[in-house]
C-alpha cells in the first residue's frame, strides 16, 4: 500500500478503514471523535455513514449487517455516553459471535485517569465482552492497532473489537502505511484438525444406528452450508438446528427436522434422548437448548465440533472433540463416512411432527375463529414473500413465532438476538440487513414491547430511505413475560400490560406506508401490500390475541422429553 | 458433587496491559477464589508468566484454563496438581530483637527450619523462609512465641516435573507457521 506522508491519525484511521474494504460505517458523533468525523467529510464518496439515533442502534445495526452479509461491521461513537450506549450490542455480539469493530473516541491521553469530561474506561468495562479491546494512545499505533482489530473480529470464532481511540491519536500527525494483519503469534485462528479425531469420529458415525445431527451459527459463520449439506445427503442423517442455525439449510430440505431447544420442534427434542450418536457442529449446547443438562443425550456417544477450544466440554462430556473449522472438518470427514439411509429413524422425526402439526402449529396458523394469532401473520409473511425474505425478529413471543414459523429459502435469512436476548435488537438490526441486502426483502417481526426501546431509529429509517418491513405484532403485553406469569406466577401480571401510542401516527409521522390490521380476513392483501414495494419501509401492525401463547414448550429446568403442548397437557 | 484439588495454573502472555484483568476476571466470573498468585517475566524475552493457585474442581479448572488460553494475548494455559510440580512460597517474618536475643531456643528454632536470618538490628530482626504452604506457616506458627510483628507470604512459584518445555515447542511452532505465511 502506498505511504501517506504527514497526515493525521484522524485520517490515517480513514485510510485503514478503505485499506479493510469497508464501505458502510454506523455511528454518532460527539466531542471526543470529532476529528474523526471531521475527515469522514473528505470521505462521503467512499464511506457511507449511516447516522443512527442512539448509539446502541448503531452497534445493532453493523450487527445486522454482518449478519446479513458476513463482513465485519463497523461502528463510530463518541467517548463517555457514546461508548458506555454501545456495551449492550457488544455483548450481544460477544455472545453471538458476531464480527464487529467499535472505534470509540477517548478524551486526551494526557487526561486520562482524570476523571476528565467524558472520560469512561472503555478499556476497562469491555474487557470481559469483547474478543479483543485496545486504546490506542499514540498516532504511530493506528496501523498496528486496526489491522488486529479486524483480524482478531473477522477471523477463527468470530466476535467484537473495541478501539478505544484518544484524541491524542486522532490528532497527531503521522507518515502511514497500512498492512492487513495476517498472524498473530498469541492466537490460532483456525486449529490444526486431528486425524486421529476425524477418523474416532467417522467410525462413530459409521456404527450409528441412530445418528443425529445438531448444528449452530458456526456452519453459517464457516460458510459450510453446501458442506454440511452434502454431508447429510451422504449420510441420510437427520439433522436440527438452534435458533441461531436456522436458515443454514433450507427449511424444506429432507434432512432438515427442524428446531431445537426450549420452544424448538418436539421431533429434535425428543430425538435428542433416544440418538445413539449426536453430532454437534458449530454450536454450545446453550441452556435453551439443552433444557436440564443431566437428562440431556445421556445415552449418546457425542461429537462435538468447533472452532473454539473452550466450547468442546464445556457443557456436555464430549466422546469426541473435533477442534477445527466446521467447512474444513465436514469435507474431511466426507470422504470417510458411508452412504446410508436411516428411514426407519426418519420417520420417527416425521411422526412426531405429525402430533405436532395436529396439536400445536394447526391452531397457531390456521385457526379459523377468535383473534389473530402471532404464527398465521408470521405463515402469511413467509408464504407471501416465497421464503426469501431476511427475517429480523426483536426478542420474546415474536422471536419464538419467528423462529417457529418462518421458512427459509436461501442462508443467512435469520437475524435474531439469541445468547443474549436483547429486546430492542431488531429494528437496528434490520436496517443493518437491508443495507448490506438491500435487493433483499427484510421482514422484521417485533412485539409492542421491544419496536418501543428502538423506535428512535425509525429516524434513521427515514433518513436513509431504508425499506425494512416492520412488522409490530401488538398483544398490548410484554407477551413473553406475561406468558410466565401465567405458566409459573400464578397469573399474577405484575408490570406486563403496555399502554401503547397509536403507531400508525407514529408512522405517519415518520412518512413510512403503513397499515393496521385487526380482521383475519385483511391480513393477506396487507403482507402482499407490505412487500409490494421492495425498496420503501413500511409498517404493518398486527393486533393479535392478548394472551397467546408460544408452544410447544420445555419449561425452565426440565429436560429436552419434558414438553407441554399447550397449558394442561403434556406430550 | 467433584472433588476439589488445589491447581497450579501456569499462564504466558506477551507483555500487554491490562493481561492480569483479563485473566482475574475469568476466575470471578464462576466465583472462584484465586489463592495465591505470582506474575513476573518468564525466562524467554517478551513473555510474562503468571502462576496462579486456585482451589476447584478439574472440570472447572480445565474450563477456566480454556478460556484464559482464548484471550488474545495469552500465549498458552496449563495446570498442574501439585505432584506434577515443584513449587515454593518466600515468607518473612519480623521479630522484636530483645526478644529473641536471650533466648536459648532461637537459634536451633530457625536451623531446624531451615530458615535465615536476613537482617537483624537492634529493634528487629527479618526472618526468611521458602517453601511450602505448611512449612511457612510451622515455622510461623514456632516464631510466634516470641511474637511476629509482620508476617508476608508470597503467592507460589512452581517449575513443572515433565521433561517437555511446552511453551518453546508452541513458539517454535509458531515461528514455522509465521515464516510459512510471509513466503
Ligand atoms: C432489554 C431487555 N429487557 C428485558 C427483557 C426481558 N423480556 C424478555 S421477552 C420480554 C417481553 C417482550 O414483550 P414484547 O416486546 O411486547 O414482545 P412479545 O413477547 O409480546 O412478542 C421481556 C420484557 C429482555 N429480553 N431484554
Amino acid at each position: 500500500m502506498e505511504e501517506y506522508k504527514g497526515i493525521t491519525g484522524s485520517e490515517a484511521l480513514i485510510r485503514a478503514l478503505l485499506a479493510e474494504d469497508v464501505d458502510t460505517i454506523f455511528g454518532y458523533p460527539g466531542g471526543a471523535i470529532m476529528p474523526v468525523f471531521d475527515k469522514l467529510y473528505d470521505f462521503q464518496q467512499e464511506l457511507r455513514h449511516i447516522l443512527v439515533r442512539h448509539e446502541q442502534g448503531a452497534v445493532h445495526a453493523a450487527q445486522g449487517y454482518a449478519r446479513a452479509c458476513g463482513r465485519t461491521g463497523v461502528v463510530i461513537v463518541t467517548s463517555g455516553p457514546g461508548a458506555t450506549n454501545v456495551i449492550t450490542g457488544v455483548a450481544d455480539a460477544m455472545i453471538d459471535s458476531t464480527p464487529l469493530v467499535v472505534i470509540s473516541g477517548q478524551v486526551p491521553a494526557n487526561l486520562l485517569g482524570t476523571d476528565a469530561f467524558q472520560e469512561t474506561d472503555v478499556v476497562g468495562i469491555t474487557l470481559p465482552i469483547t474478543k479483543w479491546s485496545y486504546q490506542v494512545r499514540r498516532p504511530e499505533d493506528i496501523a498496528w492497532a486496526v489491522a488486529r482489530a479486524f483480524y482478531i473480529a473477522g477471523t477463527g470464532r468470530p466476535g467484537p473489537v473495541v478501539l478505544d481511540f484518544t484524541k491524542t491519536a486522532q490528532v497527531g500527525k503521522i507518515d502511514f502505511k497500512y498492512e492487513k494483519c495476517s498472524f498473530i503469534r498469541s492466537y490460532t485462528p483456525i486449529p490444526t484438525i486431528s486425524e486421529e479425531k476425524l477418523n474416532e469420529a467417522a467410525e462413530l458415525i459409521n456404527k450409528a444406528k441412530k445418528p443425529f445431527m445438531v448444528y449452530g451459527q458456526g456452519v453459517t459463520l464457516s460458510h459450510a452450508e453446501a458442506e454440511l449439506k452434502a454431508f447429510l445427503d451422504k449420510t441420510g442423517i437427520p439433522a436440527a438446528a438452534t435458533l441461531l442455525g436456522l436458515s443454514a439449510l433450507p427449511s424444506d430440505y429432507k434432512h432438515y427436522k427442524g428446531m431445537l431447544g426450549m420452544h424448538g420442534n418436539i421431533g429434535p427434542n425428543v430425538k435428542t434422548n433416544e440418538c445413539d450418536v449426536l453430532i454437534a457442529i458449530g454450536m454450545r449446547f446453550d441452556d435453551r437448548v439443552t433444557g436440564d443438562v443431566n437428562k440431556y443425550a445421556r445415552q449418546a456417544k457425542i461429537i462435538h465440533i468447533d472452532i473454539d477450544a473452550a466450547e468442546i466440554g464445556k457443557i456436555i462430556p464430549v466422546d469426541v472433540g473435533i477442534l477445527g473449522d466446521a467447512k474444513e472438518v465436514l469435507t474431511r470427514l466426507l470422504p470417510k463416512v458411508e452412504q446410508k439411509e436411516y428411514n426407519d429413524w426418519e420417520d420417527e422425526f416425521d411422526k412426531c411432527a405429525i402430533v405436532e402439526r395436529a396439536r400445536v402449529i394447526e391452531y397457531e396458523v390456521n385457526p379459523e375463529k377468535g383473534d389473530i394469532n402471532m404464527g398465521e401473520v408470521i405463515r402469511c409473511v413467509s408464504i407471501v414473500s416465497h421464503s426469501d425474505a431476511i427475517v429480523v425478529t426483536d426478542v420474546g413471543q415474536n422471536q419464538m413465532m419467528g423462529a417457529r414459523y418462518s421458512t427459509f429459502a436461501q442462508t443467512r435469512s435469520m437475524i435474531t438476538s439469541g445468547g443474549l436476548g436483547t429486546m430492542g435488537f431488531g429494528l437496528p438490526a434490520a436496517i443493518g440487513a437491508k443495507i448490506a441486502c438491500p435487493e433483499r426483502a427484510v421482514c422484521f417481526f417485533s412485539g409492542d414491547g421491544g419496536v418501543q426501546m428502538s423506535i428512535q431509529e425509525f429516524g434513521t429509517i427515514m433518513q436513509e430511505h431504508c425499506g425494512v418491513k416492520i412488522i409490530i405484532l401488538n398483544n398490548n403485553w410484554l407477551g413473553n413475560v406475561r406468558q410466565w406469569q401465567q405458566m409459573f406466577f400464578e397469573e399474577r401480571y405484575s408490570q406486563t400490560r403496555m399502554t401503547n401510542p397509536d403507531f400508525m401516527k407514529i408512522s405517519e409521522a415518520y412518512g413510512f406506508k403503513h397499515r393496521r390490521v385487526t380482521r383475519r380476513e385483511d391480513l393477506k392483501s396487507a403482507v402482499v401490500e407490505m412487500l409490494a414495494d421492495n425498496d420503501s419501509p413500511f409498517v404493518l401492525e398486527v393486533c393479535v390475541i392478548e394472551d397467546g401463547m408460544v408452544f410447544p414448550m420445555i419449561p425452565p429446568g426440565k429436560g429436552v422429553t419434558e414438553i407441554m403442548l399447550n397449558a394442561k397437557e403434556w406430550f | 458433587m467433584e472433588q476439589e484439588t488445589l491447581f497450579t495454573v501456569n499462564v504466558y502472555s506477551e507483555n500487554q496491559v491490562g493481561l492480569l484483568n483479563q485473566i482475574s476476571i475469568i476466575f470471578t466470573r464462576r466465583n472462584l477464589n484465586i489463592w495465591s498468585l505470582s506474575v513476573s517475566a518468564s525466562a524467554i524475552e517478551g513473555v510474562h508468566k503468571f502462576t496462579i493457585a486456585c482451589r476447584t474442581t478439574r472440570r472447572n479448572i480445565d474450563a477456566v484454563v480454556k478460556q484464559i488460553e482464548k484471550r488474545i494475548d495469552v500465549l498458552k494455559a496449563f495446570y498442574y496438581t501439585d505432584d506434577e510440580i515443584v513449587y515454593q512460597e518466600v515468607a518473612l517474618y519480623k521479630v522484636q530483637t530483645d526478644n529473641i536475643l536471650d533466648s536459648p531456643d532461637f537459634e536451633a528454632l530457625i536451623r531446624r527450619h531451615n530458615a535465615q536470618i536476613l537482617e537483624i538490628n537492634r529493634t528487629f530482626a527479618v526472618i526468611q523462609k521458602t517453601g511450602q504452604y505448611s512449612d511457612t506457616q510451622m515455622l510461623y506458627e514456632d516464631l510466634n512465641q516470641y511474637g511476629v510483628l509482620q508476617f508476608a507470604r508470597s503467592g507460589r512459584v512452581a517449575i513443572t516435573k515433565s521433561t517437555i518445555e511446552r511453551v518453546n515447542q508452541f513458539l517454535e511452532m509458531q515461528e514455522r507457521r509465521e515464516l510459512e505465511l510471509n513466503r
